[in-house]
Formats: C-alpha cells, structure tokens, sequence
C-alpha cells in the first residue's frame, strides 16, 4: 500500500483495507501457502510434540534437567516450525518487516529469559538460609543439582 | 487457600454488600457528594441541550482518529484532576502529620492515596495523554486518512477508559490497593491483601492494558505501511519515529505486564503459589517480571515526548532538526537498550556485583543517546531565529529540568549510591523530576502546539504563560526539598513523621504543590478563556506556526478525509518543502473518499468487560461468567457486521475544499 498510489489517488490510501480483510484477503504482498505446506507443518508439529511426549513419558532420560533441556529445545523448534509454515514468515515477506520484527522479538525474549534465570539465579545463592519448610524446594543434597533457580 | 478471616460471599452478590460503601469515611462521602452533584450536573445539562445523540453519533461511536485522539486528551486530562487531588492530600498530610500530630488521613486511606496516585498518573493520565498524541498526528504526519485498524482503535480507547472507570469506582465501592503502584507481593497477596483493593488494581490494569496492547499494534500498522508515497522511514517526522518506537516498547513490553499481573491473580483467586513464600514460589519474580514491563514502560512514556520536543524545535527556530539521523539511531538505541536495564529498580534485592554492576553500567550508557537528543536541540538552537511561544517555552523548561533528572538519574545507577537512595524521597524526587519534567512538559508543549490544528484556534497566551510559570515554579519548589529529604534518608510512602526539623521541607514541598495546583487551574482557565475568545484567536490558515511537517498543510481543524489527496512526498519536513516550491493546493478534480465507518462495538465490549471486571473483583462469579460469554458474543456478531465503510460524495469533498478556498482568499 504504501507507495503504490499514483498522484491524486484517493483510494491509495484506503483506511479501512486492513480492518476489513474478510472482504479483500488478497492484497497482493501476503502469501497463504498451499496445502502441500500446511502439510509439512502439520506432520513437523505432531513429530515435534510426539517426541517430547514419549521422553517424559517412556522416562527416556535419568535426569530431569536433561530431560527439561532436551523439551525446551524441541518447544523452541515448535515455534520456528509455526512461525515458518503456519505464519508464513520468511525473510522477503511484507518486504522484509516480519523478519525484523521476528529478530526483535528473539532479541527482547533472550534478553527476558537469559536476564531472569542470571538474576534469579544470583537472588537464589544469595539468599540466606531458611529454616526448613521455608522458602527452600530443592531437593535433598543426595541428587546434585547444578545452581540453577528453582523459581523460574 | 483462602484466609480464615475473610468475609462470607453471597452467591449473588459475592463479598459486596452495603459494608463497601464508606459511608463512615467523612472526606470520601464529600468526595462522593460532589461527583454525585457534578456527574447529575453533566447528565442534566447533556440531556438539557439534547445532546445525547450528538455525543453517541459524533464522538463515542467515532472511528475517526483525531476524534478518538480528543478523547484521549480529555480523559488524561479528567484523571489528572483526580490524581493530582491525590498528590495534595498527600502533601498536606505530609506536612502537618509530626511529632506525634496523626495528620488528617488514617494510614490505611493514605495508603491508597500513595497507591492509586502513582496508577492514575501513570496508567490513566501519561498513558491516554501520548496515546491520544500519537491517534491524533501520526495519520497526520505520514499523511494518511485514517489508523489501519480504525475500528480497533475506538475499541483500544474505551478499554482504556473502562480501566479508568474501574479505578474511579474503587473510591466509592470498596477500596483501593494499598501496596503501592505495583503492587509486590507478598503484600498484595491474598494473605496480606485479603480485600477487593487488589483485585480493583489488577482487573483495572489487564482490561487497560488490552486497549493499550492493540492501540499499539495499530499505530505500528499504520507507520509502517500507510506512509504517504515518497515517505521514506529516514522522511518520517521524528514525532512519528518516536512513536513508532514508543509503540514498539507497547507492543512488546505490555503482555509481559499481562502475563505477571494475571499469575498474581492465580495466587490470589486459585491458591497458585508464583509469588508467595511456599512450594517454591518467590516474591522477587514478580518484582523482576514487573520491572521487566516497568522499565520499558518510562521510555514508552518519554519517547513520544522527545518527538514532541523535536518538532517544536525545528518549527520555533525556523530550521531543519540538527541531526535527524542521529536523533533516529538515538531513538532506535534507547528502544533496545531500555530492555537492558531493569534491575536497577532492585539494586537492592540482593543480585550481587556482578549484576548489580552490569545493569549500572547500561543505565549509564542509556544517558549517551538521551544526551546525544539534549546537544541535538541545542544545535537546531544555535543561529536560529527562536520565536518563544508557549511550545518553544516549555521545551527550554524541559531541556533544563529534565537534565537535572538525567543526572540524579545516573546518580542512581551507581549501586552502592543507590544502597544510600533507594526506597528514600531522593527517588521520589528524580522520578518526578523526569517524568513531569520530561514527559509531561513534553505533553504540555504539544497541546499548546498542536490545539490550534485540532480545534481552528489558538489557546490564549496570557493564561498559558500563568500556568507555565507556575508549573515550573512549583515544580522546583514541590520537588528540590524531596532531593533534600532523601539526602537525609527519609523513605518514601510515609503518612507521619518523628523528627520536627524535617517539617520545614515537608510545607516547602505543600506550598510548591499548590503553586502547581494554580498552574492547573490556570491551564484550565486558559481552555475556557480561549473558548469565550475563539473569534478572535482562530487560525484560518491551517499553519498557525509555520511549521514544517505535512500535518500543517491541512485545514485546522482537518476535514474527516484529513487530505483530499495524498499528498507526495519529496524530502523531510515535507509541508516545509512544499512551502518552498510553491505549493499550488488543488481545488478541482475531487473524487468520492473511502472511510471507515462508526460502530458501537468498542464502546459496548468495553461496557461489558467493566462489568465482567467488577464481578470478578468482588467475587460475582454469574456476572463474571455472564460477562465473559457476552464478551465473546458480541465479539463474534460484529464480525458479521459488514458495513464498515462508505464513501464521502465528491460534492461533499468539494464543499468542503471550496470553504477552505474561500477562508484562504479572505486571509489574503
């Protein structure tokens, strides 16, 4: 829309196009994929939740944070796999906008998460001992668990 | 998990009864008393002049943006009364209650005073103020005819006033949080909190935040793609840049305010355990995840202004802005680095050096580009021909107090400084030293700039001058003896104080409260007296300033279609280039105009989440579940409404043209 109108065209700049999209989905720059490719998605997503899935159930790791980690990296995939076939992301669309708007977004989500557990985690060690029942959840010293935050 | 003294609920009224009205409060029944007298007075006079109808056609359905931008401006203004009233109290309080004198507020009413202060100002005065800002000259300024989403936006301002409504019936329904602006647990958990007060702040906050969250996405929409041909993002008024970036900020900070305020009501309505003591919850998430959103949310506030203060400059020193790039890349720094800087609201939790250092050190590196805006003023200053108008007044006033604040500011982001300041009246101080004397100053300069585009006439210059001096007066009177206190250690949110030889600061802080308060007044006086004189202050040229961006070269006030054609832009300061190629404005070959068109849904779904709101803050459950279904409801069946636009005929266009034409020629 934006510098497509001509001199002195009043509907260059038709206020109501993007609020009305049931009457006009095609306008041109968004692409809705096909069905080969909400397909793809689809089975990449039940793979990637089918996966995870039989490791917590089949306990297929001994450790639980192994096990936490290797779930997390399988959800991060999950998100990529939506924002690709399901949003229709990639570096061109919208002229380039979704990619930066997605870089943005990882850039604040990684600050977000990567600041927290690093704060937390140093509110953690420096806590002062409780008496038991108190603020403490970890579990007992006999499994060692590395100094990560038990608040996240 | 609910607390064993907690009041038995009704099913059908939940905790209300007729205990939560404060009818044993004598200065809140006054209170009550008068609003009761002026709201009847409002609705006798509205249906008096009949007027009912022109109010719903013409402004509650509207989805025009400048319309809706009024709207924004008129609530900030309604609950800056309200908070300020707030903000005397206080002061008041704060200078008689000494020496074992309990002042005329019992502590749990100052309590909610300090607390519903702190929300006004911020979620319902600053907020609406930039909100209705930017609705009102960003479509202007890139020379579009309307937001992207027009509907949504009349929708985004009424979940903001249904917030609004939410916090102005706390006074007279129940009470109000008293923990503070943001609430920490485990003081507003159920268990120290047990009341509706809680409830009012959170419920309030998540419906405003919808409104704020997707008027966010919409002005994101319309910069990016309804920009006027030949605007460049490196042409865009820098207004419109903060804004976009001010949006941004919104957009990506607010679900994180969504996300923790609605796990502190799971902890409060479900027994969750995020934020409480036990099973592994912790308090200080929540105050992590907060100043994750709090942060940002300053720069969302301050950034606009900056945008403000850049257009001023450049149009009262009759030059292009020193440094358009730089102050873009300065914007765009500040926008990434206010998520790096959270923790220095919390020095004093206890991270440790290390990250106690790393947030002090890129709180300090944020004053560089903030810095880099100061010398950039300065520089469109120096060799111009300044003509000080009330806008050129009060952004001089900015640039001298708000770096006043900056330097306390990087005071405070020394932590072992901060081990000395935090939590004392030396903070109080500096906040309010960047926050009125940078954003609402920022404000101020922008009404009196823009008024005359948005109404057709100037506001008078005598009143404005009253209340300018008077606000900058006051506010060095109000807050330099806050500096002073906090020096000495004296913390904040108290409401009596031991020591006598402190009271002397307290009544200098009470009289610049009130120079304030005539500075309000005298605001208010100014509106009224430039209403009265309106002939004679009129600006028929549509560029009272000869200014330079494309918002100027339309009528004051603009037609609805704000342009009758899109305009083309050539370079930055596009209105002062086509100034200087002598601009012919066309006056034939109109053609019909596509707009939106009115709809009650915002305003109905905003009526209906107020009153899911309210029986879910006092536990009517059938109404909160009666409300949601009606939310969802009404939601779906304006989808099927499909007559959203129309077409204003060209006759229409062409009238309106034609009057202009004839206002110009007369000028002449």
């Amino acid at each position: 829309m934006t510098a497509a109108g001509a001199s002195h065209d009043a509907h260059g700049h038709d206020p109501q196009g993007h609020d009305a999209h049931d009457h006009d989905p095609h306008d041109g720059t968004a692409y809705h994929g096909t069905m080969k490719h909400y397909l793809m998605g689809f089975v990449l997503s039940v793979i990637l939740t089918a996966i995870p899935f039989w490791i917590i159930m089949g306990d297929v790791f001994r450790s639980p944070v192994t096990a936490a980690v290797v779930v997390m990296v399988f959800a991060v995939a999950q998100i990529f796999v939506h924002m690709v076939y399901f949003l229709h992301m990639n570096p061109r669309s919208e002229g380039g906008w979704n990619m930066l708007a997605a870089i943005f977004t990882i850039v604040i989500v990684v600050i977000t998460l990567s600041g927290s557990m690093w704060v937390m985690s140093h509110l953690h060690q420096n806590m002062a001992p409780m008496p038991a029942g108190g603020h403490e959840m970890a579990p007992p010293p006999a499994t060692p668990v590395p100094a990560k935050p038990s608040h996240e | 998990m609910t607390p064993a003294h907690q009041a038995p609920e009704s099913v059908l009224f939940g905790r209300l009864s007729l205990e939560a009205i404060p009818y044993h409060e004598p200065i809140l029944l006054a209170t009550f008393a008068v609003a009761a007298l002026g709201g009847i007075g409002v609705l006798a006079a509205v249906t008096y002049f009949r007027l009912w109808g022109w109010l719903w056609r013409d402004w509650i359905t509207s989805i025009d943006h400048k319309k809706i931008g009024i709207m924004y401006m008129i609530l900030g203004l309604i609950m800056l009364l309200r908070g300020f009233a707030d903000a005397l109290m206080m002061r008041l309080q704060q200078a008689i209650a000494f020496g074992g004198a309990e002042g005329y507020l019992p502590p749990h009413h100052y309590d909610q005073i300090f607390t519903a202060h702190g929300v006004i100002m911020i979620f319902f005065v600053a907020m609406p103020f930039v909100t209705g800002l930017m609705n009102y000259l960003v479509p202007l300024q890139i020379g579009a005819r309307d937001v992207a989403f027009p509907f949504l936006n009349n929708f985004s301002f009424w979940m903001t006033t249904a917030g609004a409504i939410l916090v102005m019936l706390s006074l007279f329904v129940g009470e109000f949080a008293t923990t503070g602006w943001l609430a920490y647990p485990p003081l507003s958990g159920i268990y120290s909190s047990p009341g509706v007060g809680v409830d009012y702040y959170i419920w309030a906050l998540q419906i405003a935040g919808v409104g704020t969250t997707l008027s966010g996405v919409n002005l994101i929409a319309t910069i990016v793609k309804m920009r006027a041909p030949g605007m460049t993002m490196m042409r865009m008024p820098i207004f419109t840049w903060t804004s976009l970036c001010s949006n941004v900020l919104i957009v990506a900070s607010f679900p994180v305010l969504g996300a923790t305020l609605a796990l502190l009501s799971l902890d409060r309505y479900v027994g969750t355990n995020f934020f409480t003591n036990d099973l592994g919850g912790s308090a200080m998430m929540y105050v992590n995840l907060i100043w994750i959103w709090g942060h940002p949310e300053v720069y969302i506030l301050i950034l606009p202004a900056f945008g403000v203060f850049s257009e001023v400059t450049a149009a009262f020193c009759g030059k292009r802005l020193f440094g358009y790039a730089s102050m873009v890349y300065a914007t765009v720094v500040i926008t990434i680095l206010s998520y790096l800087v959270w923790l220095h609201h919390f020095f004093t939790m206890g991270s440790g050096a290390s990250v106690n250092s790393f947030f002090g050190i890129t709180t300090m590196i944020i004053s560089i580009p903030t810095g880099a805006k100061i010398f950039n003023w300065l520089f469109t200053m120096y060799k111009g021909r300044i003509r000080f108008d009330l806008p050129m007044m009060w952004t001089v006033s900015f640039m001298i107090t708000f770096t006043i604040g900056g330097m306390t500011g990087v005071l405070l982001a020394v932590p072992p400084a901060d081990f000395v300041l935090h939590n004392s009246l030396f903070l109080i101080a500096h906040f309010h030293n960047v926050i009125i004397g940078g954003v609402l100053f920022g404000l101020f300069a922008g009404i009196y700039f823009w008024f005359p585009k948005a109404f057709g006439f100037r506001l008078d210059p005598f009143w404005g001058k009253v209340s300018f001096w008077c606000w900058t007066v006051g506010f060095y009177v109000a807050f330099m003896p806050l500096y002073v206190l906090g020096l000495m250690g004296v913390t904040r949110r108290m409401s009596k104080f031991d020591d006598p030889s402190l009271q002397i600061w307290f009544v200098i802080a009470a009289i610049g409260a009130l120079m304030i308060l005539c500075g309000i007044a005298a605001f208010l006086m100014q509106i009224f007296v430039s209403i009265l004189r309106r002939e004679q202050l009129k600006d028929t040229t549509g560029d009272p300033w000869n200014a330079r961006t494309l918002e100027w070269s339309t009528s004051s006030p603009p037609p609805a279609y704000n342009f009758a054609f899109t305009p083309i832009v050539h370079d930055l300061d596009a209105w002062w280039d086509m100034k200087r190629r002598d601009y012919v404005r066309p006056t034939e070959g109109f053609i019909p105009i596509h707009m939106p068109k009115n709809t009650g849904a915002g305003f109905v779904l905003a009526v209906i989440a107020t009153v899911a709101g309210f029986g879910l803050i006092w536990h009517i459950w059938w109404l909160a579940a009666a409300g949601f279904v009606a939310l969802v409801a009404t939601a779906i069946v304006h989808t099927f409404n499909y007559k959203r636009d129309f077409h204003i005929p060209a006759s229409e266009v062409v009238e309106t043209e034609n009057a202009r034409t004839r206002l110009l020629a007369a000028r002449a």
